[in-house]
Order: C-alpha cells, then sequence, then structure tokens
C-alpha cells in the first residue's frame, strides 16, 4: 500500500462501516481508485470483489478523479418539468464536456443528480455544494464564467 | 445607515432553500450594520418561493417579514429602518387553509439553540412520556391513529407495539431519512429546522419500545441536515436526554450513499450493515430480524416528527385533526408550475384543489394535473382535484400519497414524456434482484424512448399496460412495485396524448424534441445575427434559416432572440407566415 490511509483509523474496522470508509477516502481524494479499494478493503478485512461490489451498487462513489469544480445538474421532477435538460445542454455547450465527464484540464466535471432537494427554486445546480437556484441560460452561463475566471 | 431602536432582533432563513436564493450574501451585509443586534439563523418557514426572507421581532412584539432580499446596503437599509418597501404578507388564502403542527418551530426558533428549542416548549413531549409507563405511550400512539408518513401508510402505534413486544438483548430503532423521492424535500427541511424535533421524537419511541439504539439513514446530499443532526445529538448526550430505561442510548448519523431502493426497509437494513442495498423476503419482518439480526424498527422523518405533539397535546387532541382513516397533518412539497412553490402543512382530507389552487397559487387555467408520490406515484388530473387527500382516497385514483411530492403539471407538459422521465429514473434505480423490475422496467423505458421519439407502433400502448401490470405483480418490494404507476395513470387518463404520438407522430404541447423543428419567423425577424453567434453547432444560416438536421433542440436562439421570433413548432410543419 503507497498511499496514506492513516484516516481510516477512526472508523471501527467492522465491515458494517465498510461505506463509511468509502465515503472517508471519497472524500479525502475525491474518487476511489483501484488502489484505494484495495487499501479499504484490508482494513476492514473484506475481499477485495465484495468492496467493489459495494462501491458499485452506490450512485455516490466515483471511480474516475473529478475536476477541481464538479457541477451536478438537479435532475429531480420539480427541475426536469422546470427545463433541466436544457440547462444540461447549455451547461455542457458552455464547458464543451459531456454528463459524467471532465475537461481535459481537470477544471470542470459535470454530471446530473436525483435530487438536490431545492425544488422550490428549480431548476437548480450545485457547484462543489453550493446551490445556484432559478436558473435561465443567462444565469447559468454567468455562474460558470465566474468559475472558470477564479 | 439609521437602524431603527424598535429592532428586538433578526432572523435570517439559512435552510438550503435560503442559502441556494443567496441568504449567506445578504447575512454579510446585515452584519456590517447591525452593531449589537442579535442575529439568529433560523431554518425553513415553508415559503420557499420568496426566499432570502429576513424576519425582524421588534420590541412590541410584532414580526415584520421582508421577502427576496438582496444582498445590497440599499434593501438592507430599508430593513434597519423598518421601510415598508419588499414586506411580505402571508396570502391569506393559504393562512386559511394551513394547519402549523409539525413544522410549528421551522423558521421560528435557531436550528441549533437546544436552549430556544426547550424556550418554545420542546422536549415536553418526551417529559410527559417519561411520567407514562412504555406500554402507556404505544398506546398513546396507537389512540392516535398516526400512519407511517413515508408513503406507506401503517398504523405507526402497531408497529412500535410490535417492537415493544419483542426480549432482546439490542433492539435497533432507525430513522428513514434517505428521501431520495426526486421533488421531495420534507424530511430535509425538518431536519435542517428542527432536528431537536425529530430527534425528540425518536427518543420517545426508543423510550416506548425499549430500543438500545439509534440510527438516523441520511442521504448524503443534505450536508445541512447532517451537520444540525450532529449538532443536536451533542446537545442531547451534553445534556443526558438520552438516558433511557436506565440505560444510555447510543444515536448514530449513517450516510446514505445514493440508491433510491435503500428508502425500502429491508435494503435500507442491508445499506446499514455495510452491504450492497438489496431488498430481500419479508417474513421475517424487520421487528422480527433487522439490522444484524436483531429486532428493528424503522420510521419515517415525518413520522418522528409527529411524536412530540401527539404525545403532549394528547392522542385525542392529535385525532381532531384529519379525516377518518387518516388522522393529523401532513406535509407536502409543493413545485412545479406554480405560483409559490414551498412546504406546506395541511390537515389530511383537504382537497387536491385547496392544495394546488388556493395554497400553491397555481392558475387553474394552465393546469394540466398533479403528480404526487413521485416515480412511484400516479398523475391525477385537475377534473379530480375535488378528492380528498388522504392515503385511501389516493391509492383509489391509481396515486399514492407517497412521502409528500407534489409536482403540478403544467397544460404546457407532456405527459408521455413525464412517464419517460420516470421510468427513466426507476430502470436506472432498479437493484437488479427481481426480473421483471431489472428488465421490465427498462423494456417499458426503451418503449417510451420509442414512443417520444415518434417511432411508436400502436401495439406498443397494450404492451405498457401489460408489462405495468406484470412488473406490479413480479417485484420483491416497493420500488417494482411502484416504479410503472407513473405510466399506468398517464395511459389511463392521457391516452390520447400517447395515440397522437403514436399514429400522428405529434407532441400537442411541443415538448419531445424529436416531434419538434425549431423555425425563425421571418416576417418578424430583424436580422441581428445574435441566434447565428449562440447557436453551439452553427445550425443557423446567414439567411436565417435554421437547419433542423443540426439542431440539438436546446433552445439557446429562442432565449436570445430579443424579439421572440423563434418558435418551436410540429415536426415538418411550415411556418404560419411562410
Amino acid at each position: 500500500m503507497t498511499g496514506n490511509y492513516d484516516y481510516l483509523k477512526k472508523i471501527a474496522p467492522d465491515p458494517s462501516n465498510l461505506i463509511r470508509g468509502l465515503q472517508a477516502v471519497q472524500a479525502q481524494k475525491g474518487y476511489v481508485s483501484d488502489e484505494s479499494i484495495v487499501a479499504v478493503a484490508e482494513y476492514f478485512n473484506t475481499p477485495v470483489v465484495e468492496a467493489e461490489g459495494v462501491l458499485s451498487f452506490y450512485a455516490q462513489f466515483k471511480r474516475t478523479k473529478p475536476g477541481k469544480y464538479k457541477i451536478c445538474v438537479c435532475d429531480g421532477t420539480a427541475c426536469h418539468i422546470k427545463g433541466s435538460p436544457l440547462i444540461l445542454e447549455w451547461v455542457s455547450t458552455e464547458l464543451g464536456i459531456g454528463n459524467g465527464e471532465t475537461d481535459a484540464e481537470g477544471i470542470f466535471s459535470l454530471e446530473t443528480v436525483a435530487c438536490l432537494g431545492c425544488c422550490s427554486l428549480a431548476p437548480v445546480f450545485s457547484i462543489n455544494g453550493k446551490v445556484f437556484g432559478n436558473l435561465d441560460r443567462k444565469s447559468t452561463i454567468r455562474i460558470l464564467k465566474e468559475y472558470r475566471n477564479k | 445607515m439609521t437602524v431603527s431602536d424598535k429592532i428586538k432582533k433578526l432572523k435570517i432563513g439559512m435552510a438550503s432553500c435560503g442559502v441556494a436564493a443567496g441568504a449567506e450574501d445578504v447575512l454579510a451585509v446585515l452584519k456590517e450594520h447591525t452593531g449589537d443586534i442579535l442575529i439568529d439563523e433560523v431554518g425553513c418557514f415553508g415559503h420557499c418561493y420568496c426566499e432570502p426572507v429576513v424576519e425582524v421581532e421588534t420590541n412590541d412584539g410584532e414580526s415584520i417579514i421582508y421577502a427576496h432580499v438582496s444582498p445590497t446596503e440599499k434593501a438592507v437599509a430599508n430593513i434597519l429602518s423598518l421601510g415598508e418597501e419588499g414586506r411580505f404578507k402571508v396570502n391569506p388564502a393559504r393562512k386559511a387553509k394551513e394547519l402549523l403542527k409539525v413544522t410549528r418551530l421551522a423558521g421560528v426558533i435557531n436550528p441549533t439553540s437546544y436552549e430556544e428549542y426547550v424556550e418554545y416548549g420542546g422536549y415536553a413531549g418526551l417529559r410527559k412520556a417519561l411520567g407514562m409507563t412504555p406500554a402507556e405511550v404505544v398506546d398513546e400512539v396507537k389512540k392516535s391513529g398516526l400512519r407511517g408518513r413515508g408513503g406507506g401508510g401503517f398504523p405507526t402505534g402497531m408497529k412500535w407495539s410490535f417492537l415493544a413486544a419483542k426480549e432482546a438483548e439490542q433492539k435497533i430503532l432507525i430513522c428513514n431519512a434517505d428521501e431520495g423521492d426526486p421533488g421531495a424535500f420534507m424530511d430535509r427541511s425538518l431536519m435542517e429546522s428542527v432536528p431537536h424535533q425529530v430527534l425528540e421524537g425518536m427518543l420517545i419511541a426508543a423510550y416506548a419500545t425499549g430500543s438500545t439504539r439509534i440510527f438516523i439513514y441520511c442521504r448524503a446530499e443534505y450536508p445541512l441536515a447532517i451537520k444540525h443532526l450532529y449538532i443536536a445529538i451533542d446537545q442531547i448526550k451534553a445534556n443526558k436526554l438520552n438516558i433511557l430505561n436506565g440505560r444510555e442510548i447510543d444515536i448514530l448519523v449513517k450516510e446514505g450513499a445514493g440508491a433510491f431502493v435503500c428508502g425500502e426497509e429491508t435494503a435500507l437494513i442491508h445499506s446499514l450493515e455495510g452491504q450492497r442495498g438489496t431488498p430481500r423476503f419479508r417474513p421475517p419482518f424487520p421487528t422480527d430480524s433487522g439490522w444484524k439480526g436483531y429486532p428493528t424498527m424503522i420510521n419515517n422523518v415525518e413520522t418522528f416528527g409527529n411524536i412530540p405533539y401527539l404525545i403532549a397535546e394528547g392522542a385525542e387532541n392529535y385525532a381532531r385533526i384529519g379525516s377518518a382513516n387518516s388522522k393529523g397533518t401532513k406535509l407536502f412539497a409543493l413545485a412545479g408550475d406554480l405560483d409559490s412553490p414551498g412546504l406546506v402543512e395541511v390537515p389530511m382530507g383537504i382537497t387536491l384543489r385547496e392544495i394546488v389552487f388556493d395554497i400553491g397559487g397555481a392558475d387553474p387555467e394552465n393546469t394540466k394535473a398533479v403528480q404526487t408520490g413521485g416515480p412511484s406515484g400516479g398523475c391525477i388530473p385537475v377534473e379530480m382535484f375535488d378528492t380528498p387527500v388522504d392515503y385511501d382516497s389516493l391509492k383509489a385514483l391509481g396515486a399514492i400519497m407517497g412521502s409528500g411530492g407534489m409536482i403540478v403539471i403544467g397544460k404546457n407538459r407532456c405527459m408521455v414524456e413525464t412517464a419517460r422521465y420516470f421510468l427513466d429514473f426507476t430502470h436506472r434505480e432498479s437493484c437488479g434482484k427481481c426480473t421483471f423490475c431489472r428488465v421490465g422496467t427498462k423494456r417499458m423505458f426503451e418503449t417510451l424512448e420509442r414512443i417520444t421519439a415518434g417511432e411508436g407502433v400502436p401495439e406498443d400502448l397494450d404492451f405498457l399496460d401489460e408489462m405495468g401490470r406484470k412488473v406490479i405483480k413480479c417485484s420483491l418490494c416497493g420500488l417494482g412495485q411502484t416504479a410503472p404507476n407513473p405510466v399506468l395513470a398517464t395511459l389511463r387518463y392521457y391516452r390520447h396524448e400517447y395515440e397522437n404520438h403514436v399514429n400522428k407522430k405529434q407532441c400537442e404541447v411541443l415538448a419531445c424534441d424529436k416531434l419538434v423543428d425549431v423555425k425563425i419567423d421571418p416576417s418578424k425577424c430583424v436580422k441581428c445575427r445574435l441566434c447565428i453567434k449562440n447557436c453551439p453547432v452553427d445550425a443557423v444560416s446567414d439567411d436565417f434559416v435554421i437547419d433542423n438536421n443540426k439542431c440539438p433542440r436546446c433552445n439557446t436562439c429562442i432565449e436570445v432572440c430579443p424579439k421572440n421570433t423563434i418558435f418551436r413548432v410540429k415536426k415538418g410543419e411550415g411556418f404560419y407566415s411562410e
């Protein structure tokens, strides 16, 4: 094991904490690499395939490195009704990346999520957890430009 | 800047919806000018459409609410001088219909302050419960007629009695806060705004059932809710409120990892055990064998949110509200095509008409239907809005109460596309264990994709109906048993829309991209070239004609056109003035 996984030691090595362990890795690195899966499986004393099986079941876990700014376009019911497919299209056009992709510079990554729970402000997206509501084309592009210039 | 000396205290709504609307920036500007005045960061008061919201409490006990506050010196000066501009009054129709019980303190108190919760009558329910025997508490909940708020509607008191009757070394209580239903945010709002109330409900339940350990399974997408829960749990431990029946109860928050199926009891337990979240056969029911084999009971956030006031006011008072078989109040997350989206609390038995039009301010002329219960529910056409909202009436219509998401669908939305959207969600969220759910929902989704692309055949409609019924019959858990509901309900009430897509290859409301063209009205076009400049695929020619083979229907040109001369039209049809 090459990486440092000391932060796992805060979690009791009980297999029922496997998901917490994977979440801790993802919180540290932004994704779960092949090497991390092996490390986590070892720590919780579970077979690697089982850890991989649990990981692949849950939508939260990412297997590839995300960009510096993670854009989650909400496609919950309220947002969908209010035009989230268009928001996705506009973001995708502006950044030149599709759903589930990261740009070549590693600045932005784009994905859709089921619901951010801010339905009354639909349509919304979040960038690194900060939610922006009542989006239209103008505000969408303005927000992306602000982040690009950061 | 003049600051009125009448101001006692300021409150600012800092729940997710407030923050998303820009409350943090408003708070920063406020802080520059308020000096010693206390600014309380409160939760959500339900009127999400007017965030960011600042409330002024005056020395004479008056409350003035300012809506849509912008983070500017001018807006803040107006508030601090108690100006007339931007004052907000709750729409009288909404005020008359709403009944705030569970959300009584949401947006009123600071969610991170234990003292404020107690000051406003918090933990009175727990104190009263501790003066009763556990069996008396269970009886009280039974008598109240409270039914599970997560969607199933199982009598809560009965569930409690199952767990209470068990003799075991460990008994587990789980709060299901995995609100995965897209379009619902009741649980998020309660946990963010009144975390202590939800926890008080759990402590009462733990006392009544003799539970030894409490888990809260909360979705990771709700960071603020999780933060507030942790703060509240620390305060509970500091005040030793978690010592019940002579032993210390452990309260643990576990973050879900994004799987809709984990809302199902047995799947949730598997996930808590660190496994893939697949459901299993019942029996044994969780109250017989749940988390690691111990007797386990799962209730929803809103159910727990009901408990403190149910106990404090007594079952008889509780049961006075509501209809014959559905007691108490219900929270609804109102969103979609309406004026005033937000969180509303109404007595059971109120009609959909009252919720959607009187409270939500939707335009009756432009409302087609309402979708209850999210992807597991069905749509209810506007013609049936006199239906009372309770568990049994909604079920009779092919919809469900669900957890409380209520999406208003306007006349300009396509019902086939809406059904396709829900199946897109459920077929991806199917855990794959049952063949009919795994393959059946996928086939239904593919069929709907073809229909919305204009490639449907008449037999598709019978196929959808037949397959939908089979998926319901042959699935183990609630996900598969309800996934076809949106299709079956739209087929029942909006068959003509399906037939238009299949037979005429038309989408009446111009929503399905593959059945529309985008055209510029040449008689009104001012040739400003904005559409040409902004088109991402260069589909607009120099003489202002759109190449519909290239056009991705992204609406960019329609949005940027200053004269509104670009329109979606039925595929193959010319423009009226051509």
